[in-house]
């Protein structure tokens, strides 16, 4: 299995270089060092000497994939390209362009981000997974009908109206939890209720559909029939057998997502003032900040890429008939 | 059977019974959506917000006006204006007298007889007993900063400037003010303002280009270095002199009276060496602790707190030196209650707590619940928070009297126009028939219909390039733009659109047809490419349309809309600008045929090209000269010549709309003024009883929701033995 990790990780350097070069040649094909300087500036009047210190002062007085000043190899090497690049392949994000740490600043933002994302994961699997095998059990039935009814209805409605009206009935209305802010720790519980209530609750109908689906398939498989047989109560057959062999199609979508976990969502933190990761990425490319746009760009899609290594160990856990070789 | 049934309801009675009585023992206590704690709530503590992140805290970089909302609490430069008066006063800060100015000839001595002046010396003199705010940066120890140089094991410990034992302090010193002048020059620091200031500060283009140079020489053999202190005090500007302990020297090329009005800036703020010298430590700059982010100053407040992405913390500065209550200046028209503090030691907020709140939602609902004590008013929120009166006046919404709120308008010291590019063949130009073309447009776009529709009512029809509390602006009919609008029954109207279609036809245009008999299309270039200005572009569309003429909108992207306007590509365009100092020369130079675009290689603020020589040989006459009958003689002319040559519609100035809870007190808008939370005060007792009041939870639908829960567990379980036992029937059938 470790050759195959290894190898998986070899593979990954390849197409993280593509992605770098596809996200350096987008940015500055909309955006010039200039734009940028202008951006970061921010003065009233801005002249082309302190555009000039600006561009020197960060690098990208440089030449983007191709140095014809530069002799021999470092026509290619003395590129912002490369020189930004080869940084970020040892995780050194450097500083954004208005002068902040990136990494300080993701590790104070991913905290956050994690604390609504995680219980929202966590609640949400175990929430879907249950009521998916409650439909399960009375499937064919009005309950069945109705939920399926109600599924369909909650997934059409726009996740922003439930932020919107989740506010107002429980913070504005009711009272119950302020409407938005947050505080780290066990403080910080009352501000993490309602985003999370809402976050499982607008996947439901989405999230229930599929694993009634993934568990009807397996419902009429010849291990349930001989469970029964066995004599096993519905519940103990849905619950004991059902639910494990219909863990691995679950355990595709499930595992590659918990790398990214703490990337945060840009809707739910800004409407609720959380001060996560959500937003950094957008904020950054409103702002014309390279440095922190490639970081990010990265960042997501190495975690992307451990997200699917993960996938493929845990189906060596759950199914002993795979092997990864 | 019936045992179980008495068993069920037992239990669903007993938990709605405590479920009832934890809510009501909690209710009484706290309330449940209170985002603050207990001890903020009821201390003199200012709630507040903001939408951006600030990105800038260094005073010489930062030119934002939610940056300079934070760093006007902090630092102190040597002026501010005064809280109430209007005009807009400047008046000593930490000086003890304005400063002092002598005007010099070419060989730097005192002007005899009808010399020129060739420089203006400006001495200014600090107030003893000034003390900076305490931080770690002043902690001295054998001689040298306890924390100049941090060890690793330091540094573990350490995450904010609050986490360092020791704080110590100083006294403000001339030199402070020295050393942010040569910080503002090295151009490593990207100031804003330094090609600005080259321009007048003696000396300071060539501090610039030695220092500078120096640093970029020890970067380039160590990018480290950027991350380490580099001395300015080794270098000096001719141009500024450290005189004594308390006073110092600027000297100026020539005339600037407006250069008082940047010492009021956080540009020339205070910077102890100390300061820098501690914060350019590589271990400080990993944890994005540096100057930019931590705030060192002597002002009424520190920053005890900075996540800009979640909340900053000011708090009262413990060493801040004694200021006091304005005890005369209130402004014509002004509450007069604004005196009841008159004389009172400042400041009397003892914290503010800013939290970001990008969406207006949940900013406006927490403002009615009582968590924040002021907010603006956006669009969705309008009609619920005013209600415009019979006499078309803005008045509070029965809702909000009933809350106590109050109301704040002010017209700010902004003009948003629609620019022509003078050096277009079409709409720019100076020929009797183009100026008529433009003179027709600005009757057709109908700004006073835009603030209408747009902009809630918040905004006031321009009539020329200075907006009102500017010295160089008119009211009434002296004020009146007789080109687009007349005089009639004691206000201004826009003229008919006749009388647009009638100078259209005169500049060749008949019903807005080209001689050719083709109509005449015109192209406006915008940023807007959303779908929220969707309406505004049809709205000018509409306008043009008036005319017969057909308008093509090009939309684009911020830096393309940019590049355009500087390389006079633009045929029109809409743009604003915001007042740096109340003084007319500020707005009249965006219309300066220096500073036109097309002649300084896009770098000039002069986005419509407008280059008129009388114009131009007055605004030169009127730049040096300081505030006077006859300079506002020169500058109605200045007016009337633009208003005639029409090179923007002169569009609005923008009207600003604050409401405020009844606790917080003396709300004054003094938009030019960046540092006026000191004057404000809160009744921290008032807001806990209104808080208590409007936000006592409602418990009904907890118990609702629990008791549907309860209630559908039995019929569910009654389903599933039915299922259940029908299965195993129907098997044994089978068998």
């Amino acid at each position: 299995m470790l050759a195959y990790i290894i190898r998986r990780l070899l593979f990954a350097v390849p197409i993280l270089i593509g992605v770098n070069l596809i996200t350096f040649a987008l940015f500055f094909m909309v955006n010039t060092p200039e734009d940028m300087a202008r951006a970061q500036l921010g003065a009233k009047q801005t002249t082309p000497e302190m555009i000039a210190a600006w561009k020197a002062d960060h690098g990208y007085d440089k030449p983007l994939f191709f140095n014809g000043e530069a002799p021999g190899l470092s026509k290619i090497s003395d590129t912002l390209f490369v020189e930004e690049s080869l940084k970020l392949f040892v995780f050194d994000f450097g500083q954004s362009d208005s002068g902040r740490q990136i990494s300080a600043d993701i590790y104070e933002r991913m905290w956050p981000s994690l604390q609504i994302a995680l219980p929202t994961f966590v609640i949400a699997l175990v929430t879907n997974i249950a009521l998916a095998l409650l439909i399960v059990l009375f499937r064919g039935s009005v309950l069945d009908t109705a939920s399926m009814m109600v599924a369909v209805a909650i997934m059409s409605v726009s996740g922003l109206f439930y932020i919107i009206a989740g506010q107002l009935l429980f913070s504005k209305i009711w009272h119950w939890v302020p409407i938005s802010g947050y505080e780290g720790g066990w403080d910080g519980l009352k501000f993490v209720v309602l985003p999370v209530v809402i976050g499982v609750f607008a996947g439901l109908g989405s999230g229930v559909r599929w694993y009634r689906s993934l568990f009807l398939e397996e419902i009429n498989k010849d291990y349930v029939r001989t469970a029964r047989a066995k004599g096993l109560s519905e519940i103990k057959v849905l619950f004991g057998h059902v639910l494990q062999n219909g863990l691995l199609p679950i355990l595709t979508g499930v595992v590659v997502v918990i790398p990214t976990l703490f990337m945060g969502s840009l809707i739910m933190e800004s409407f609720f003032g959380i001060p996560g990761l959500g937003s950094y990425t957008i904020d950054a490319i409103n702002a014309q900040d390279f440095a922190i746009v490639k970081a990010m760009v990265f960042l997501g899609s190495v975690l992307y890429i451990v997200g699917l290594i993960l996938t493929d160990i845990s189906y060596t856990y759950f199914d002993p008939r795979v092997r990864l070789q | 059977m019936g045992s179980a049934k008495t068993n069920g309801l037992s239990v669903f009675l007993l938990s709605a019974l405590l479920l009832f009585s934890v809510f009501s023992s909690v209710g009484c206590q706290a309330l449940w959506n209170q985002p603050y704690s207990h001890a903020q709530i009821e201390s003199s503590t200012l709630f507040s917000s903001f939408s951006e992140p600030p990105k800038h805290l260094d005073p010489v970089v930062s030119y934002s006006s939610n940056e300079w909302s934070i760093l006007g609490q902090i630092y102190e430069p040597p002026l501010q204006y005064h809280y109430l008066k209007r005009p807009y006063t400047l008046e000593p800060l930490t000086l003890q007298t304005l400063p002092e100015v002598r005007y010099l000839n070419a060989a730097g001595q005192a002007l005899q007889n009808n010399q020129t002046v060739a420089y203006s010396e400006y001495t200014l003199t600090l107030k003893p007993n000034v003390f900076y705010q305490p931080h770690p940066a002043f902690v001295m120890q054998d001689g040298r900063l306890k924390y100049g140089d941090l060890s690793e094991a330091q540094l573990k410990t350490i995450h904010s400037v609050a986490d360092f034992k020791e704080q110590g302090t100083r006294e403000l010193l001339a030199e402070d003010y020295v050393y942010a002048i040569k910080r503002m020059g090295l151009r490593q620091n990207h100031s804003p303002i330094l090609d600005t200031m080259q321009h007048y500060i003696v000396g300071l283009r060539e501090f610039s280009s030695l220092a500078s140079e120096d640093y970029a020489a020890k970067i380039a053999g160590d990018p480290q270095v950027k991350n380490r202190f580099f001395d300015l005090r080794n270098y000096a500007i001719s141009g500024v002199k450290v005189i004594d302990k308390y006073r110092f020297s600027i000297r100026i090329k020539g005339e600037y009276p407006q250069f008082l009005y940047w010492l009021s800036m956080n540009f020339f703020a205070p910077i102890p060496w100390e300061a820098e010298r501690f914060y350019k430590q590589p271990g400080l700059v990993a944890k994005n602790i540096t100057l930019d982010t931590s705030p060192v100053g002597t002002g009424p407040y520190y920053l005890a707190e900075n996540n800009p992405n979640k909340r900053m913390r000011l708090v009262a500065n413990p060493n801040f030196h004694d200021e006091f209550y304005p005890v005369d200046g209130l402004a014509e028209g002004a509450d007069a209650a604004l005196l009841n503090d008159a004389g009172k030691k400042l400041p009397f907020i003892k914290e503010v707590v800013y939290t970001l709140e990008k969406e207006s939602v949940p900013l406006w609902n927490k403002f009615l619940q009582g968590y924040y004590d002021a907010s603006g008013v956006s669009s969705d929120s309008f009609d619920q928070a005013v209600s415009i009166g019979a006499g078309g006046g803005m008045q509070l919404t029965q809702e909000m009297q009933d809350k106590g709120i109050g109301f704040l308008t002010t017209v700010q010291p902004t003009i948003m126009y629609l620019g022509f590019n003078m050096a277009d063949p079409v709409v720019g130009g100076y020929s009797e028939q183009q100026r008529k073309l433009r003179q027709a447009l600005s009757i057709a776009v109908n700004y006073d219909e835009y603030i209408t529709i747009f902009l809630n009512g918040r905004g006031v029809a321009a009539q020329g390039p200075i907006p009102p509390g500017i010295s160089g602006y008119q009211t009434g009919q002296a004020g009146l733009n007789p080109y687009t609008f007349e005089w009639q029954n004691g206000r201004a109207q826009r003229k008919a659109l006749e009388q647009a279609k009638r100078l259209l036809a005169e500049a060749g245009y008949p019903e807005g047809r080209l001689p050719d008999g083709s109509p005449l299309t015109l192209y406006f270039d915008t940023p807007a490419t959303g779908p929220d200005s969707k309406a505004q572009l049809n709205w000018y569309r509409k306008q043009f349309a008036k005319l017969g003429i057909e308008l093509v909108i090009r939309a684009t992207d911020y830096n393309r809309f940019q590049d355009k306007v500087r390389g006079a590509k633009a045929q029109m365009f809409v743009w604003g600008w915001n007042a740096d100092y109340p003084d007319p020369e500020n707005f009249l130079f965006l219309l300066y045929g220096g500073n036109a675009a097309i002649h300084t290689n896009g770098a000039g603020i002069n986005s419509a090209n407008y280059d008129n020589p009388e114009f131009n040989r007055l605004f030169e006459q009127i730049k040096t000269m300081a505030d006077s009958p006859e300079r506002r003689d020169l500058i109605a002319q200045m007016v009337a010549i633009a208003q005639r040559d029409a090179p923007w519609v002169w569009g609005f100035y923008p009207q600003s709309l604050a409401l405020y809870h009844g606790w917080y007190h003396n709300v004054w808008a003094n938009p030019l003024a960046n540092n006026t939370l000191k004057y404000k005060r809160i009744d921290a007792a008032q807001r806990t009883a209104m808080q208590q009041q409007w936000n006592q939870p409602v418990i009904w639908p907890l118990i609702l929701v629990f008791a549907l829960l309860l209630l559908a567990v039995y019929p569910l379980y009654r389903a599933y033995r039915a299922r259940q036992t029908k299965r195993l029937v129907a098997t044994e059938e089978r068998f």
